[in-house]
């Protein structure tokens, strides 16, 4: 059980008041989460009393700056069941993508310059596949449909089903010989949905596939372990599981044999005026000046979440999923995209209301203090197959309660008598 | 600040009964405008005939882009070119105005209304989505007379 009052008064921004002096009902953390005090408390001590650059320098500010970074970075590796030297940081879950797919495509460029590439798994010809899923938020696709363009490897995709799931009944022609790498979403942040993830991985291993999990949505939700699912890559953002923006992370396997993707200081081993030599990981993933204090902030928020436990609010946000479905479900025009029932599901629920455009559903609940997520969620082939233009969006942390649940029911039938539907 | 200001009764009325929409236009310049943080999207048909301007369009998205739509064709369909660019600024300054509206915005007629979407910022853009289409399909079509 979490006290919700406790925590609550944990998040300074929870006690404001919004609009015409309307408590806040913050639905959209699958946008971003809200910061504890201790995490915002954690950035400004960094800055109060540690600000050095880290890794360079052996003045005690810098030392302190390092020992401070890397101690955080182990405590965020040992959340997910990783080793330090496994994750590196980037700016968000974005960016993480972005990296591994940047990786194939240098590796293929040198290959094909019939220069020796490190890791031959990295480099693509024409005709290789790649797999995602039809419920990709854009950050795990379009980088991808990039990736492709340049390589000439074809995309294919794990269909979704009407009840917002995937379809494996093809996986096994869909993962096949051709396929390279297999990559896609853990839980979905726009139909709640949590994916088979052996089910995949296994499959992508039987054809020697990598595999990468966008865990954006997983992290900060459940209890999570890259090696007992033992997959390649996972990616997730600092910033949705309270900790602050501008951090995110990249998990490697095997970060040694993973090529480079950013290049320049501090991720050097020697270098002269014609070549250059890596550092080992995590170091060269990590080129330039790092986002310390974000990462210290990070670490504040692990602490946070683990002080709570991951159970706890995964069984917390079912509870309230439940009470939110439930609620919704009663009122006839609510349409849910995405599983009703609480299988393999977490917090996060999307609905149409009658014809109403969500963005006007979304502008009266805000009037109410309700704050949720509006549109097509960086989602958009979803919106596509289930042929709505967008959808309104709630989803739930550990600092939301029954209370919050109930004004979102009663906020949405307050949006239909607004605009006089019935 | 009350949505009521945003949701007013005009606005509404156009939304639940939108003026002109359809492509009915046969010929003209076709353009597609979209807005990507919501998805809404219109598909705008523009000619300009015997100096006036035909406009039909089709288009789906909230109330406010759908309203604006309706009130943009009444104001503008059949009227000379440069007086419709004359509305489409006088329509752009409006929505920038932050509530305050402009000197000369009675030329907008009920398109006034849309005064209250200006308090709120992140509607400016629905409702200026079927300006910008019908903007640039004119421009398109004046550049295409003058070539
Ligand atoms: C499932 C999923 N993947 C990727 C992202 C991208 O995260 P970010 O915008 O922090 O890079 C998000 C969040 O928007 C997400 O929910």
């Amino acid at each position: 059980m979490i006290d919700v009052a406790a925590v609550k008064r944990d998040f300074p921004i929870l006690s404001q008041r919004v609009r015409a002096n309307r408590e806040l009902i913050y639905l959209d953390s699958a946008a971003t989460s809200q910061k504890p005090e201790s995490v915002i408390n954690a950035v400004s001590r960094f800055y109060q009393n540690t600000n050095a650059a880290i890794h360079r320098g052996a003045h005690a500010l810098a030392e302190a700056a390092t020992v401070e970074f890397e101690s955080a970075r182990e405590k965020i590796a040992h959340f997910i069941g990783a080793q330090s030297h496994e994750i590196c940081f980037t700016k968000n879950a974005t960016e993480s993508i972005n990296a591994v797919t940047y990786m194939f495509l240098n590796e293929t460029i040198k290959a094909q310059r019939g220069i020796q590439v490190e890791n031959p798994h990295f480099a693509l010809q024409a005709g290789d596949e790649i797999v995602l899923t039809q419920m990709e938020h854009h950050a795990n696709l379009v980088p991808w449909q990039e990736l492709a363009l340049k390589t000439g490897a074809e995309l294919r995709f794990i269909p979704l089903n009407t009840e917002g799931r995937l379809d494996l009944s093809d996986l096994e022609s869909i993962i096949n010989n051709k396929t390279r790498v297999v990559s896609f979403v853990h839980q979905s942040n726009f139909l709640g949905t949590i994916n088979p993830v052996n089910s995949i991985i296994n499959r992508a291993k039987q054809v020697g596939a990598l595999t990468l999990l966008d865990a954006c949505q997983s992290v900060p939700h459940l209890t999570m372990n890259v090696k007992s699912i033992d997959v390649d890559f996972a990616v997730f953002s600092g910033h949705k599981m309270l900790g602050p923006l501008g951090v995110g992370v990249l998990y490697l396997k095997d970060p040694n044999s993973a090529p480079v993707f950013l290049t320049g200081g501090s991720m050097i081993e020697k270098v002269t005026l014609e070549k250059s030599t890596y550092a080992q990981a995590p170091q060269r993933f990590e080129a330039g000046t790092q986002a310390a204090a974000e990462v210290i902030g990070l670490a504040a928020a692990v602490d946070y979440l683990e002080q709570i436990g991951m159970e706890v609010i995964h069984r917390h946000e079912l509870a309230l999923t439940k009470l939110a479905l439930e609620g919704l479900m009663q009122i006839p025009q609510v349409n849910i995209i995405g599983p009703t029932d609480l299988q393999e599901r977490g917090g996060i629920i999307s609905f149409t209301l009658a014809d109403l455009h969500p963005h006007d559903v979304g502008q009266v609940l805000d009037e109410q203090g309700i704050a949720v997520r509006v549109g097509h969620h960086c989602a958009w082939p979803i919106c596509t197959y289930f042929n709505v233009p967008a959808t309104t969006r709630a989803s739930f942390y550990l600092y939301n309660d029954e209370h919050d649940v109930e004004m979102l029911v009663s906020g949405v039938t307050r949006t239909l008598d607004y605009f006089g539907v019935s | 600040m009350s949505i009521d200001n945003l949701y007013q009764e005009i606005i509404l009325e156009h939304y639940r009964h939108p003026q002109g929409k359809g492509i009915s236009l046969e010929n003209g310049v076709e353009v597609h405008h979209v807005n990507p943080s919501c998805g809404d999207e219109i598909t705008l048909r523009a000619a300009i005939m015997d100096e006036k301007v035909g406009v039909s369009y089709d288009n789906t998205g909230c109330s406010i882009s759908q309203a604006s739509a309706s009130m943009m064709w009444e104001l503008v369909h059949g009227k000379p070119a440069t007086e419709v660019l004359a509305l489409e600024a006088e329509f752009l300054a409006l929505m920038q105005s932050k509530g305050q509206g402009t000197d000369e915005d009675e030329s907008l007629s009920d398109a006034i209304a849309f005064v209250g979407v200006s308090q709120f910022p992140a509607r400016v853009k629905c409702a200026l989505l079927p300006w910008m289409a019908l903007k640039d399909a004119l421009l398109q079509n004046l550049r295409s007379n003058n070539e």
